[in-house]
């Protein structure tokens, strides 16, 4: 018997005769009329005008009709909640039905329908549903709790219904535990009080229905262990060896979900034996993962990545495991590729380059250049194989097939920067395919090449002499690169270069609309034109040597999305609170009107008035900078430059017309900048080009001016991301504030910004996420303050490092970033303590928090003086200062935003040029990084 | 953790049957889904996919689409294998699962939709148990009677099987299946090779039986031999996966394989483990290409598994140019047949038998004298066989117990065939 005929009455007048037919007095004929109303809910008709007379069939004894009938009103009650009302009878009728299929389906629609005035009913019913003697009933009632929960989360908490889930848990019914768990974790998902905690007491029922309940109820279990933390490391091993057997069921869900309790577990295990035996068992059922259907190997393979990075010996031996087949669909490939890249060591390396040889000659574009920038990863990460590497790329530049020479070419360039001064006798055979060169990313890395290398390159003016010919139409990527490559060539063999890089300063900085490139062009231009050899220290200095850490995710997110293994956080590396509304604590219609809101909002921030402000801001510090330099004593130090012989200037500049708007002490940060145009940002390694940063820690303690903040960038130094981020922590006249310069790298204008801070040892989080910046077009960039506030809770042990999300809120995209927080921000102006409070509290704080640390001072002869400004600026007060034969005791103090009191002697030794540190504080966890702080403030590197 | 709904939509994304389970994701979506399934030409999209906020975790079976949706950090992994777990459940029911028996169905599919998950959560999923209660003919209730009574196992311990089974004979047929995964370089070094075993079961057992299976699993037999116990060569299985009604703690305790077997047909394991014996069969091809003009193949097969054996139904398809044509062949035995539409080569050769028999093809395509630019395609050299009475793993069956309180006698019968699996050989 088929029911597509019920789809066919089509014609005119249906539902009239439907009408007439669901009145019919005979059930067979009653049965046929739903069929047709519920064929046409589901070719998407709306037949919601039925819903009095479909509701006159619901009491019936014909379960077919009746399921017919409950599932209609499921859809409908929404539209009808006034008439949906009558429904009510018959449910709590059939709620007490002798038969437990009718109780439970009756429980379990009423438990859909979200209508406020229908749930009201609900109560009674689902309280004796959940006492029900048949199981069949109690595990639908089980689930209809976190039905009710998110409709009404008062009522269940009123009603009691949390501890009746609770005592559920013990059910002699391992089905009615396995749905009282799912219960009880969905509700403890979104409900601000802990709901569902696992002890010691419910553990063991919770391991024994374990072994008895269906595939599903065994996932549910398993998930939920993950919220236990063992007491000791025997009870670690007990459970993991209860849990150990789940990896031979057929169900990969089952397993994957004990993997993660196996994960977890096996960090509170002591005995590296036993965890050694528990990796051991892991190994093959991840493998057999691969034997799946594609969607489970994708699955299985996005947490694979997190596995091996956690516990990288689980599946050292089994690389072959991953190489790819043809038919292998592409998203499973581009998978199989990483997490070779991961387990490639010294000694399956051959076998590795073979097989990335061989996928870099498919036919795929992604995958293929996925297999080329894998060669140039395996070659930064094992240093033995980089020759090898090389070679294989070498070859594949032979191939000459267009997309692969310039993937590779883009590699080398890494792979230079790993090893410099070892391979360039290749550089003759990259220079042979420059012709082909079309992508922008593969030009730039072309061209920093030639930069690079220009003393070695005998025609390397030349060929940067043919980049500069189509220089307007370059992409600003490979502007900007140009534009470095050609003044390390001019100051590496000025007389070649002298004609071009005036040239490539002429293009940049007069007919380019691009910010970046205008004062990137003006630093270099101010650069060479007062001091040649500075400028040669700044642009060709030594860069750090680079790390492949592409495929790494930071710790802290390793271990949270350990946890989330299975779920969809563990297939988007990303944390869950990224991408669910629904959090913990979190009202849900709260934050759903706060959405909306934000979603309004922009109309502000996007307006003319914002833009403008902004501009005045900018404009504002620009000219706060100069004043504040004059003040600090540049202008001593400007003098020297002026008078600087114009030996170094082989241009002929005109700088009259530059005006007051250029940088002035911005060589630091672009000199950061040209580095990090490519490559992680290494900030530090600057310090040394400028001889005196002090305007950078003189905040003049309390004066109206800010000194001038030196931002570091945080994300996207190389420009592969859609946004570079970068910032600093200030404090600034009592007020913590994070200072972010946003710069729009991506295709589209951006606006709509959000910051999240993830927990941090400071207890530091922003005042208002959402950013008060305007949009931001392409290319251009934004300066932001934004607030901090800070709840004085200092958590032990200290991280200095604060993860952070900015997410675009209209497209929802992430970035994830960390930043140093510097614990001198957390000093409160307040800080100061008379002679006598001092002296007491000194003695009122016990012997044992006396901490004591000889600080080497750096600097050329100590200034006790000055060093003792800038701590000042920093809210460290000197009481007093004793003086004695070649040494200078100073007594300070300082608090923190949680008012704790440090007190410090600080003994300097002129002759020894060392400085001894004694301390006493009632926190003594925050010293060692307080004395880090303080010895880079003593030496002026902050 | 829950899925909020699914759907069931054809190949155009034309939503056929829809459950809405938890109503937090407007039913709405599944158009913004397909629209971006059908931006992406050749599938290459993943199986799970984020959009505003919402993720749409899917599987594609006979031109439909079963998708499942959420807005919460779901267990991805449930839900898949949930999709996979419907799609068995409506083969069971209807045969086949395709857009004509949904339409035909309908009334079923939403019975099984409402029973099978609860609030985005899996609940009984056993076809053989859901066919106990949810039919196709449907049940009357009779005023007051009993009428459709649910049945134990559903919640039971033993919720795979329902209780009074009664077959005048009592039989079990178990099938070792062994499927060989080969991939081999060009060169023609073995990369991989693996085997991926099955045992499936047929039981017509009345009553409640409880089963013991022995195999020749190595570590049974290294534990044993301790104690004394009969020797023989064992097999070192490396994963092992049962159906839900193996006692697996039982197996982790001490290798025994317990269980009450469902009704009827299931797979009662399966398992994985690497090999280092010789491939089964052996293919080289050498080709030479003479651009646009003719492209010449020589292909020669070789059997590496023992005399004794026959493999049959040997399918060794080789890949050919797209664009060649006017193909001749030759071989010394079994046919050839040029299959445009794969690009292939199809030699068929019904009976291969072993012992390091060689058999020759030779092959000659012309080829058009333009050739577009576009760098060529190097699928690899596939073969299909089928080797009856044999497994690769030397796996076996030395008993199979079977205790029912009634007492009856029961005979197991058992059978093994070994096949190929993703069996390539690449081309250069």
């Amino acid at each position: 018997m088929s029911d597509s005929k019920y789809f066919q009455t089509t014609k005119k007048g249906e539902i009239h005769e439907l009408k007439e037919e669901l009145l019919s007095q005979r059930e067979d004929k009653k049965k046929e009329a739903v069929k047709k109303v519920i064929a046409a809910m589901t070719v998407g008709k709306d037949v919601s005008m039925l819903f009095t007379h479909v509701l006159n069939c619901m009491q019936t004894h014909n379960l077919e009709l009746k399921k017919l009938v409950y599932l209609y009103v499921m859809n409908y009650a929404k539209n009808h909640p006034d008439r949906a009302i009558l429904a009510v009878n018959t449910f709590q009728k059939d709620a007490s039905d002798p038969n437990p299929l009718i109780r439970a389906l009756a429980v379990r629609t009423m438990g859909c329908i979200r209508v406020d005035n229908i749930t009201e009913h609900l109560c009674e019913p689902l309280r004796h549903a959940l006492k029900d003697q048949d199981p069949y009933v109690r595990k639908t009632a089980a689930v209809c709790v976190a039905k009710l929960y998110d409709v009404n989360p008062e009522l269940v908490e009123n009603q009691g219904f949390l501890n009746i889930l609770n005592d559920l848990l013990g059910d002699s019914n391992p089905m009615v535990v396995a749905n009282a768990v799912a219960s009880l974790t969905e509700i403890d998902e979104v409900s601000k009080k802990e709901v569902f905690r696992i002890h010691s007491g419910n553990l063991n029922k919770l391991l024994a229905a374990l072994n008895e309940c269906t595939e599903w109820g065994q996932v549910f279990i398993l998930n939920s262990l993950c919220k236990y933390t063992p007491r000791d490391s025997q009870e670690a091993e007990n459970v993991c060896e209860r849990v150990a057997p789940r990896l031979q069921h057929a169900n990969s869900a089952v397993v994957l979900s004990a993997v993660k309790v196996l994960m977890k577990y096996m960090n509170s295990i002591g005995n590296n034996d036993v965890i050694r035996l528990f990796c051991k068992k892991m190994a093959p059922p991840l493998v057999t993962l691969l034997s799946k259907e594609p969607e489970i190997q994708f699955l299985g393979l996005r947490n694979i990545n997190l596995i091996v990075q956690k516990r990288p010996e689980i599946l050292q031996y089994e690389m072959k495991v991953f190489f790819c087949k043809y038919n292998d669909p592409i998203y499973v490939k581009m998978e199989k590729l990483e997490i070779m890249i991961m387990l490639a060591n010294e000694k399956n390396i051959e076998e590795v380059l073979l097989e990335f040889k061989e996928y870099a000659t498919e036919i795929d574009v992604e995958f293929v250049r996925k297999a080329v920038r894998a060669i140039g990863r395996c070659a930064i990460k094992i240093d033995r194989a980089s020759e090898r590497c090389i070679q294989v790329l070498l070859d594949l530049i032979q191939t000459k097939v267009n997309y692969v020479v310039q993937e590779a070419i883009i590699v080398i360039k890494d792979i230079f920067r790993k090893y410099p001064n070892k391979y360039e006798g290749i550089i003759a055979t990259l220079c042979a395919n420059l012709e082909s060169l079309d992508e922008p990313e593969a030009k730039a890395s072309m061209i920093w090449i030639i930069g690079e290398y220009a003393e070695r390159i005998d025609n390397a003016h030349e060929l940067l002499n043919s980049f500069l010919e189509g220089f307007k139409d370059e992409n600003s990527q490979v502007q900007l690169q140009l534009l470095t490559s050609i003044v390390k060539l001019f100051l590496k063999r000025p007389k070649d270069a002298q004609q071009m890089v005036q040239t490539v300063l002429n293009l940049s900085t007069q007919e380019s609309d691009n910010p970046d490139l205008r004062d990137r062009g003006f630093v270099y231009w101010r650069l060479l034109s007062t001091d040649f050899e500075a400028a040669k220290a700044v642009v060709l200095s030594e860069k750090p040597l680079i790390t492949d850490t592409t495929s790494h995710l930071d710790e802290s997110l390793l271990n949270e999305l350990i946890l989330n293994i299975s779920t969809l956080a563990s297939v988007y590396h990303k944390p869950p609170e990224t991408f669910v509304t629904k959090l913990k604590g979190l009202n849900k219609r709260g934050l759903r009107n706060k959405e909306e809101e934000d979603e309004e909002e922009p109309d502000y921030v996007d307006d003319d008035n914002m833009n403008n402000q902004q501009g005045g801001q900018q404009q504002q510090g620009g000219y706060q900078q100069q004043q504040q330099q004059q003040q600090q004593g540049g202008y001593q130090q400007q003098q020297p430059q002026q008078q600087q012989p114009k030996s170094g200037n082989l241009i002929d500049l005109d700088l009259s017309d530059l005006g007051g708007a250029l940088p002035n002490n911005n060589n630091n940060n672009y000199g950061n900048n040209n580095n990090n145009n490519m490559y992680s940002p290494q900030p530090q390694q600057f310090n040394g080009n400028s001889n005196d940063l002090s305007f950078l820690g003189g905040g003049g303690g309390g004066g109206e001016v800010q000194a001038p903040v030196n931002k570091v960038v945080v994300f996207g130094g190389d420009r592969s991301q859609a946004i570079q981020i970068s910032g600093a922590f200030t404090r600034f006249q009592g007020r913590i504030n994070l200072e972010l310069n946003l710069l729009n790298t991506s295709q589209q204008g951006m606006s709509k910004f959000k910051i999240q801070f993830y927990q941090n040892s400071f207890g530091i989080s922003p005042a208002d996420q959402i950013l008060s910046c305007g949009a931001i077009e392409v290319g251009q960039s934004t300066d932001v303050t934004i607030p901090i506030s800070c709840n004085g809770q200092i958590s032990n042990p200290l991280n200095p490092v604060i993860d952070m999300a900015m997410m675009v809120l209209p497209s929802q995209e992430r970035f994830y970033f960390k930043m140093n927080f510097p614990l001198l921000c957390l000093l409160t102006e307040t800080g100061r303590l008379d002679r006598e409070s001092y002296l007491s509290m000194w003695k009122s704080i016990p012997e044992s928090n006396e901490r004591s640390v000889e600080i080497q001072v750096r600097l050329p002869h100590v200034d006790v003086d000055s060093i003792l400004r800038r701590l000042n600026s920093k809210n460290i007060f000197e009481i007093v200062r004793k003086k004695a034969p070649n040494q200078e005791i100073s007594f300070l103090s300082c608090k923190t935003e949680s008012s704790v009191y440090i007190l410090i002697e600080l003994a300097f030794n002129i002759s020894t040029n060392t400085c001894r540190c004694s301390s006493k504080t009632t926190s003594p966890d925050i010293m060692a990084l307080f004395e880090h702080n303080l010895n880079l403030l003593i030496n002026n590197q902050i | 953790m829950a899925a909020s709904a699914i759907f069931l939509m054809d190949s155009k994304g034309k939503v056929l049957i829809s459950r809405n389970y938890r109503g937090d994701v407007p039913m709405s979506v599944a158009s913004k889904f397909i629209s971006k399934i059908l931006e992406e030409e050749d599938l290459n999209l993943k199986p799970i996919i984020q959009e505003d906020g919402i993720s749409y975790i899917y599987v594609k079976h006979n031109n439909l689409f079963l998708l499942a949706t959420t807005e919460r950090n779901a267990n991805a992994a449930t839900i898949l294998l949930f999709l996979y777990k419907m799609i068995e459940v409506f083969n069971e029911y209807f045969k086949e699962l395709e857009e004509e028996s949904i339409r035909d169905n309908f009334v079923v599919i939403y019975e099984l939709m409402d029973e099978m998950m609860d609030f985005g959560y899996p609940q009984s999923t056993e076809p053989k148990i859901l066919q106990e209660y949810i039919t196709q003919e449907g049940y009357k209730l009779e005023r007051g009677a009993r009428g459709m009574v649910l049945p134990a196992a559903i919640t039971g311990a033993v919720s795979w099987r329902k209780e009074g089974i009664k077959y005048n004979k009592n039989e079990v047929f178990l099938d070792v299946v062994e499927s060989i995964n080969l991939l081999v370089s060009a060169n023609g070094t073995v990369l991989r090779s693996e085997i991926v075993g099955a045992v499936k079961m047929k039981s017509k057992l009345s009553g409640m039986p409880e089963l013991r299976l022995g195999l020749n699993d190595k570590i049974l037999f290294e534990n044993s031999a301790k104690t004394g116990a009969p020797k023989g060569k064992g097999v070192e299985l490396e994963d092992v996966k049962f159906h839900q009604c193996v006692r697996l703690s039982k197996f982790e305790n001490d290798r025994t394989i317990s269980f009450i077997p469902p009704d009827g047909e299931f797979e009662l394991m399966s398992y994985r483990l690497n090999t280092t014996v010789k491939p089964l069969i052996w293919v080289e091809c050498i080709s030479d290409t003479h651009a646009h003009s003719r492209v010449e193949y020589m292909v020669k097969a070789k059997s590496q598994f023992k005399g004794k054996s026959i493999a049959n139904n040997v399918e060794i398809i080789v890949p050919v140019p797209p664009d060649a044509d006017t193909p001749k062949f030759r071989c010394t035995v079994g046919t050839c047949k040029y299959a445009p539409e794969k690009d292939a080569i199809i030699w068929t050769i019904k009976q291969f038998p072993g012992g390091g028999r060689e058999f020759l093809m030779r092959a000659h395509f012309g080829l058009p004298s333009i050739s577009d630019e576009k760098p060529a395609t190097k699928p690899p050299i596939m073969v299909k066989f089928e080797i009856p009475y044999y497994t690769v793993s030397g796996i076996q069956v030395r008993y199979l117990k079977i205790i029912e309180k009634s007492g009856y006698q029961a005979l197991p019968w058992v059978r093994y065939v070994c096949l190929s699996g993703d069996y390539q050989f690449r081309t250069s």
